[in-house]
């Protein structure tokens, strides 16, 4: 039988240290509404995700209460739009048209994000993709809750560095389409190498063409349990360390388990993945730099700080494999910027750099997100950085990505206010020599060699 | 059969075991375990109860409860299902 500690610890991880599901993320493949005319499929998307989604929301509450377990999003990926609208999409204000609909969806079922307004072009790029990257600016600029994503590159087909170089004029564009709400549409925006088909976070998520027709994915939470179970192990060596970061993460997990099979129960839609993560928010005691603080760094950013992510990382894993059935998404801790107290402050005094987040995603999901710079940054140097970290994620055969928030009319020692979950920025600067020539040439780079590894 | 726990945690005071006993005999739920502590001053009580019997309506008892707690006794009173601790502290 349970104990009154054991049931003490568990509340008092959700009441103080901010446990809590972060996404009940529903897949749907939406394959079967692709139509030749663009209203008929605009009008069979609504039905589908309507009808499939209808009970999302009132059965994530529930699972909420009966549980005490807050489930902070509810949310909707779908299968890639490119893929959907190729058919029957002939410009790009088609897929606005699209970009609408699933709007209007979301608000019908009651989600806060739909994801999946994205083209996956690691290799090329066909009409429909290009067409849908074009539209991206307008359609995040016109909808409120649609979130869109591409994929780039991947370590089996190199990067496409055509679009790569795109991608740094449309991430400008969204910016200045945006710009009155602190340039907020890039918030909604990001590119992916190696990019997963069962990721359950916001922006990137959507409903991969693996997958079957409809999935329930679940991202977990807890860096304030983990940072609180680190204290009580604070001048012990790394061995102790890693084993308190396993345990913890292995509770953590096993919550997120719960709820993705009970809702997978109530909604009669099959399980797919837990997304092991610790995922921050601006919340005083939800940030990945109060562990790292913790750990005995200064501040994030400082010498150590790679190591300290690469273990935590690490142990988040291996603590919660064994608490899932099935894991996927982009497990790892997450890094953003602007959704985490700790890091905001640590960027603000200047102790955490643009180069230095680079060299931190080597070592865990997902990659520069939700950072902020300033308007003025090139499109060129935009496009030269996520070739970078497309280059990261190629090299390493892990995900990576990029979510920079180009702050149309402010510059560095300014803040980017963007509400929310999102968080605020304070404007990072950026590198000021040129990257044009390289990323203009256009083309491919090819995908790397899987031996003589070193 | 399906179990529920019971937290309740709040100032000491005369009859808090009492209301809530009273409050699940009403309701027609059975007491399977009773333990209690005290944390930093505070009284914490833990129950497991039976709620077969409630299992449809468990959101609306589950409501009465935190109501009847904070407004008659003055305590913080939750039901939670037994899976998020069995899960959590048990492989």
């Amino acid at each position: 039988m349970i104990s009154i500690n054991e049931v003490l610890e568990t509340n008092d991880m959700i009441s103080h240290e901010n446990l809590d599901v972060r996404t009940i993320t529903l897949g749907i493949s939406l394959l079967d509404c692709i139509d030749a005319d663009i209203d008929a499929t605009c009008e069979k998307i609504y039905k589908k995700i309507t009808t499939t989604a209808k009970d999302l929301v009132s059965v994530g509450a529930s699972i909420e209460k009966e549980f005490g377990i807050p489930i902070v999003n509810k949310r909707i990926s779908v299968t890639p739009i490119a893929l959907v609208g190729g058919a029957s999409c002939k410009t790009s204000d088609d897929f606005v048209k699209i970009a609408k609909t699933l709007d209007k969806c979301a608000l019908e079922v009651g989600v806060n994000f739909i994801g999946g307004y994205s083209a996956l072009v690691s290799k090329g790029m066909t009409k429909a993709d290009r067409l849908l990257i074009d539209s991206i600016p307008k359609a995040l600029k016109e909808t409120e809750r649609v979130c869109s994503s591409v994929n780039l590159g991947s370590t089996k087909t190199g990067i496409n560095m055509d679009a790569v170089r795109l991608m740094g004029d449309i991430v400008k564009e969204t910016a200045n389409l945006t710009a009155d709400n602190d340039s907020l549409g890039c918030a909604k925006l990001v590119v992916f190498c190696n990019a997963p088909d069962d990721n359950p976070f916001m922006a990137g998520a959507f409903h991969g063409v693996t997958e079957s027709d409809c999935i329930i994915n679940v991202g977990v939470s807890g860096p304030g349990v983990v940072k609180k179970a680190l204290e009580s192990v604070r001048d012990a060596d790394f061995g102790e360390l890693c084993e308190t970061v396993k345990k913890t993460a292995f509770k953590i997990t096993r919550v997120g388990q719960l709820v993705a099979l009970e809702a997978s129960k109530r909604l009669n839609i099959p399980f797919g993945i837990v997304d092991l993560s610790l995922a921050p928010t601006p919340a005083i005691g939800d940030s990945i730099a109060e562990i790292f603080e913790e750990m005995g760094l200064e501040r994030a950013g400082a010498p150590g700080t790679t190591a300290a992510l690469a273990l935590l990382n690490d142990q988040v894993k291996k603590g919660g494999v064994m608490a899932s059935s099935y894991v996927g998404g982009l497990s790892g801790a997450f890094i953003p910027v602007s959704e985490d107290h700790g890091m905001i402050e640590a960027v603000t005094e200047g102790a955490l750099t643009l180069e230095k987040l680079e060299a931190m995603t080597c070592v865990c999901s997902v990659g520069l997100d939700m950072i902020a710079i300033p308007g003025d940054t090139p499109n060129t140097t935009i496009a030269g950085i996520i070739a970078d970290e497309m280059a990261i994620g190629m090299v390493n055969q892990k995900t990576t990505a990029v979510r920079l928030i180009p702050v149309i009319g402010k510059t560095v020692g300014e803040t980017a206010q963007f509400g929310g979950l999102l968080g605020y920025a304070p404007i990072i600067p950026v590198n000021k020599y040129s990257c044009e020539r390289f990323v203009d040439r256009g083309g491919r780079i090819p995908a790397p060699i899987h031996s003589f590894k070193n | 059969m399906k179990k529920a726990i019971i937290t309740v945690v709040g100032k000491d005071s005369v009859g808090i075991i009492a209301g809530v006993c009273t409050f699940l005999a009403k309701n027609n739920i059975n007491i399977l375990d009773i333990s209690q502590t005290i944390v930093n001053g505070y009284f914490n009580m833990m129950m497991v109860v039976d709620v077969s019997g409630i299992d449809d309506r468990f959101l609306e008892v589950s409501e009465s409860l935190a109501k009847m707690g904070e407004e008659t006794l003055g305590v913080v009173a939750k039901i939670q299902r037994e899976e998020i601790f069995d899960k959590m502290h048990r492989i």
